[in-house]
């Protein structure tokens, strides 16, 4: 994002979005709309709904879900050349859907 | 949402809503009913077989369907926005999948006032909602705080203008953060605390808050609603954000 085209925010870091823009993704890997389903952080324990995380990346090969309060990744994702994902799940202590 | 599946959907009309903003009408083949707040995907594929895929928010109610309207900002530099301002024409079709979504949704059933931030174009997925809101006719109130740089870069501005003198319960609060019209008599500063305070005197304390804008305006926001002594429950948020632009 060019700040100077769209608002008259500070943008601290331009590359973050949020779960939401991960859903269509999440779906293809879980089956399910995942954005309301809770995501517990392997590194502090906080648990909230995958909406939440923020997401870098998405929409590339690779994306990276990192928990809201702690920064630490819960989730990092890579769409392999075949179509099929490579899920690396170490940071998150549980995934409830 | 029962399928992801990719779709192919056929550009309808074309709208400039400001000079950034543009608004895409997109008829499509086979749509499961979107809630407010929800996004779709979309893909372009280049004749050389390379694909860009970026996320919208979507614009309209549910009651327009098949017509789903997205408004899409121009990103400068960007590798999608650009080619949808500039190349696009009506008839031109592209991938779409959606909807999809379900943290930053609004149920119409929800009985509690409705408080929504927006700055830029994050208006456009609390738009669905201000125009849900409308066509079903629910009483509950709904405050839009909306945060543009001036008035010209207002999303739109009419529309916004003809729904809050309905007197049906919305009431629009804009802030214009760098230049202000003559005889301005709304906010003229970037939202803060002692502004949501003022807002939350007029919608009390039992909103249900959705914030949409760039990261910083976002964690400003939510952070100060916190501040102010909202729990952190009522308030969900969606970043946008370039994803490339």
């Amino acid at each position: 994002m060019n700040e100077e085209q769209t608002t008259d925010y500070e943008v601290a870091d331009p590359q973050t979005l949020d779960g939401n823009a991960a859903a269509g993704m999440l779906f293809e890997i879980f089956g399910a709309e995942m954005t309301l389903s809770s995501a517990r952080c392997a590194h502090c324990g906080n648990r909230a709904p995958m909406g939440t995380l923020r997401v870098y990346c998405v929409g590339g090969p690779g994306m990276v879900m990192r928990c809201s309060v702690c920064a630490e990744m819960v989730m990092r994702v890579m769409r392999r050349p075949d179509g099929s994902f490579l899920v690396d799940t170490r940071g998150a202590a549980y995934v409830r859907f | 949402m029962a399928s992801i599946g990719w779709q192919v959907a056929t550009v309808s009309a074309l709208r400039d809503e400001t000079e950034r903003a543009r608004t895409i009408s997109l008829l499509l083949p086979s749509w499961t009913s979107h809630r407010p707040g929800q996004h779709v995907d979309i893909r372009l594929t280049a004749e050389d077989g390379y694909q860009a895929q970026r996320s919208y928010s979507i614009a309209s109610a549910p009651a327009d369907e098949p017509l789903i309207d997205l408004t899409v900002e121009r990103v400068r530099e960007g590798e999608v926005s650009p080619f949808l301002h500039d190349e696009l024409v009506v008839g031109d079709r592209f991938e779409v999948r959606g909807p999809i979504g379900g943290y930053f949704v609004w149920d119409a059933a929800a009985a509690d006032p409705l408080l929504l931030i927006a700055g830029g174009s994050g208006v456009v997925p609390l738009m669905a909602i201000v125009r849900h809101r409308a066509q079903v006719g629910t009483g509950v109130p709904c405050t839009l705080l909306y945060s543009s740089r001036e008035a010209a870069d207002i999303i739109y501005a009419d529309e916004l203008e003809r729904l809050g003198a309905r007197a049906d319960g919305l009431r629009v609060i804009h802030t214009l953060t760098r230049r202000q019209p003559p005889a301005w008599s709304g906010y003229a500063r970037r939202i803060d605390m002692k502004m949501l305070g003022e807002v939350l005197e007029g919608t009390g304390r039992m909103v249900n808050v959705f914030v949409c804008g760039p990261t910083a305006l976002v964690e400003l926001t939510a952070d100060a609603l916190v501040g102010l002594g909202l729990p952190a429950s009522q308030v969900r948020t969606e970043r946008f954000g370039p994803s490339g632009g």
